[in-house]
């Protein structure tokens, strides 16, 4: 097998708060192949959000630190790489697609503004340079790629005018900006209805597949998994406990929390799947 | 057009404001214990007198009337007669209000520029040395009297170090009479005098440092406390993500969501820096209003202290249309949730 896009190896990281160290994540394991879509998939506090920021180099060291490991992207090691180079990857090459589309926005400007600075400061890192008047119009592309009705519309609005899935759209539409490889989605449309978020999913789905990308999709919710990833990884306070195809963890999962995960999506027929151990029925 | 209507509705709000305050102040004036007339002819007027004065001043006429007349005065920039320096109040007030705009205003500039760079530092590097020393400053400049600290100011820089002048506008022998705006400061650059404007800054300086202190300390706080806030939302951390570089996530994507409440705080502060600014007029011989109120209260000059307590209410209120205006500038959640 070739190297995967991007590659966590025994990652540990524990956090200092009031002189108590907590050690959080212990050596996590996981690769995303180019174009394939990967699931993490844990409750909260699971780690799966230290793990994200650990990837996007989002983490506040203090309080936390990384003890061990290695996060390769493309065959290069982000830890071991000087800041620069990192920058240059961060919200470019390996992007982010932010949870909350509440408060994911900056309230006080306007879409248009937002995205173009993205693309401003995108642009500078990779000595690129564009006009504003280009930058505009790839702003508006790239809202009319998440099938925003208006594009140049909804870039003059302020977060507050528009709905949630829209603002939403507009979360995926910023993470698309730069040419990205890698597309990181921290449980993209939780915040919004389950009709919303089908379609956000859908939508998501569908662009990581015509554009070719990777995705890593952070959720608690393994019907989302199914929906979205062909690969899932299951963790549970800090490591992973089970791994393998979407398909065949659906099937036949190996470990009781994974079990227990599975029977936590809501179903049209009611009851149960699995008998679970350990969670009182 | 939008603004435009945002702009309306908070200037009806003010003349709302404005007719609440006439009328409060009016009602205080005549809830007064004491009669006004027995009071102006003295114990040995007959009652024919009083009742004679009574009829010419209108006081047996309505309430409602007798407001309608306090008002039509007010319009006409009739506060009536001070009994200190039986001159117009309007005159008095004309002559000092000047100087204490002009003190208030470097005041709050001085306050703002100083306090909002040190918030935003304090947040930046909370719980790290430049938050403890922001802290420092903070409480001291709220705990020093402003009297002490212009004494303080006076004697270090007007009597040991010679460097700034300590008591009125300009020096003696320079004549200048602002008469376009009446700040010595704001006129001297219209008329092109450089050298009077410069002048003019030196003596301004002392008084509005000891006056902007509080203020200064105050607006720090906040501007901490909001940039905290703020730096722990969502779209801060997605600046990061999004590999803004970190100057232009601080100044831009953190700093105007966090401005609404220093500038509130601002529009506050106006009513006490007014009251405040008397001690530091007196120290520093400015001669304005605050300093002029205080004197007419000393002497219970009831027309020039409702004039002043006027002046200074409707100075508040437009002030306070200024910063909700330039809230609903930083802040466009401000001016499109008051339009639903």
């Amino acid at each position: 097998m070739s190297f995967p896009l991007l590659r966590v190896e025994n990652l540990s990281v524990s956090f200092t708060t009031y002189g108590r160290t907590v050690p959080v994540l212990h050596g996590v394991s996981l690769d995303v192949p180019a174009r394939s879509q990967v699931a993490l998939v844990g409750e909260s506090g699971s780690g799966k959000t230290v793990t994200m920021k650990a990837i996007m180099g989002l983490l506040r060291q203090p309080p936390a630190r990384i003890t061990s490991g290695a996060i390769y992207y493309d065959g290069a090691d982000l830890l071991t790489m000087p800041e620069k180079e990192r920058l240059k990857l961060r919200g470019t090459a390996m992007s982010m697609v932010f949870q909350d589309p509440m408060s994911s926005l900056n309230p006080v400007f306007t879409i248009a503004d937002q995205m173009a600075t993205i693309l401003k400061y995108a642009d500078r890192r990779l000595g690129r340079t564009r006009s504003s008047r280009d930058r505009m119009q790839r702003v508006y592309d790239t809202l009319a790629q998440v099938r925003m009705r208006d594009p140049e519309r909804v870039a003059r609005a302020y977060p507050i005018e528009l709905s949630g899935g829209m603002r939403q759209r507009v979360l995926i539409a910023m993470a698309l900006l730069s040419e990205t490889d890698l597309l990181i989605a921290d449980e993209p449309g939780t915040a919004l209805d389950v009709t919303t978020q089908a379609q956000i999913l859908k939508l998501l789905k569908d662009l990581v597949e015509a554009r070719g990308l990777a995705l890593l999709m952070i959720t608690h919710n393994l019907g989302v998994v199914r929906e979205t990833c062909n690969s899932v990884y299951v963790m549970q306070k800090g490591v992973i406990v089970e791994k393998g195809e979407t398909a065949a963890i659906f099937e036949a999962p190996a470990h009781d929390y994974t079990r227990s995960l599975i029977d936590a999506v809501p179903r049209l027929t009611g009851g149960r799947r699995f008998g679970t151990a350990g969670v009182p029925a | 057009m939008e603004f435009l209507l945002f702009l309306l509705r908070r200037v009806a709000w003010s003349l709302l404001v404005l007719f609440g305050l006439s009328v409060v102040i009016f009602l205080i004036a005549r809830a007064m214990p004491g009669d006004p007339v027995r009071l102006a002819l003295g114990p040995r007027a007959s009652a024919e007198q009083v009742e004679q004065l009574r009829e010419t001043l209108g006081f047996n006429q309505p309430l409602i009337q007798q407001y309608g007349i306090y008002v039509a005065g007010l319009v006409r920039g009739d506060l009536g007669q001070s009994l200190l320096t039986e001159q117009p109040v309007a005159n008095d007030i004309r002559q000092t209000f000047a100087a204490t705009f002009e003190l208030v205003l470097s005041t709050i500039t001085i306050a703002f520029v100083l306090g909002v760079p040190l918030g935003v530092a304090a947040a930046r590097y909370k719980d790290r040395w430049p938050d403890n020393v922001v802290r420092i400053i903070a409480i001291f400049s709220a705990v020093t009297p402003s009297f002490f600290l212009a004494l303080l100011l006076q004697i270090l820089a007007g009597y040991v170090l010679h460097i700034l002048p300590t008591t009125g506008r300009l020096p003696p022998g320079l004549t200048f009479s602002a008469d376009i705006t009446g700040l010595i400061t704001l006129d001297a650059l219209l008329n092109g005098r450089l050298d009077v404007f410069l002048e003019a800054l030196r003596y301004l300086l002392l008084p509005s440092i000891a006056l902007a202190a509080a203020t200064m300390g105050q607006i720090a706080r906040i501007t901490r406390s909001s940039m905290i806030d703020v730096s722990s939302q969502d779209y801060a951390e997605a600046g990061r993500a999004f590999g803004i570089p970190e100057r232009v996530r601080v100044f831009k994507y953190m700093l105007r969501p966090s401005f609404v409440p220093p500038l509130t705080i601002l529009g506050l502060e106006f009513a006490s820096l007014i009251g405040n600014a008397f001690v530091v007029e007196l120290v520093f011989s400015w001669p304005g209003m605050a300093a002029y109120g205080v004197r007419t209260i000393l002497q219970k000059d009831l027309n020039a202290i409702m004039g002043v307590v006027i002046v200074s209410g409707v100075f508040f209120v437009l002030a306070n249309l200024v910063i909700d205006v330039l809230t609903g500038i930083v802040d466009p959640r401000i001016r499109i949730r008051g339009r639903r």
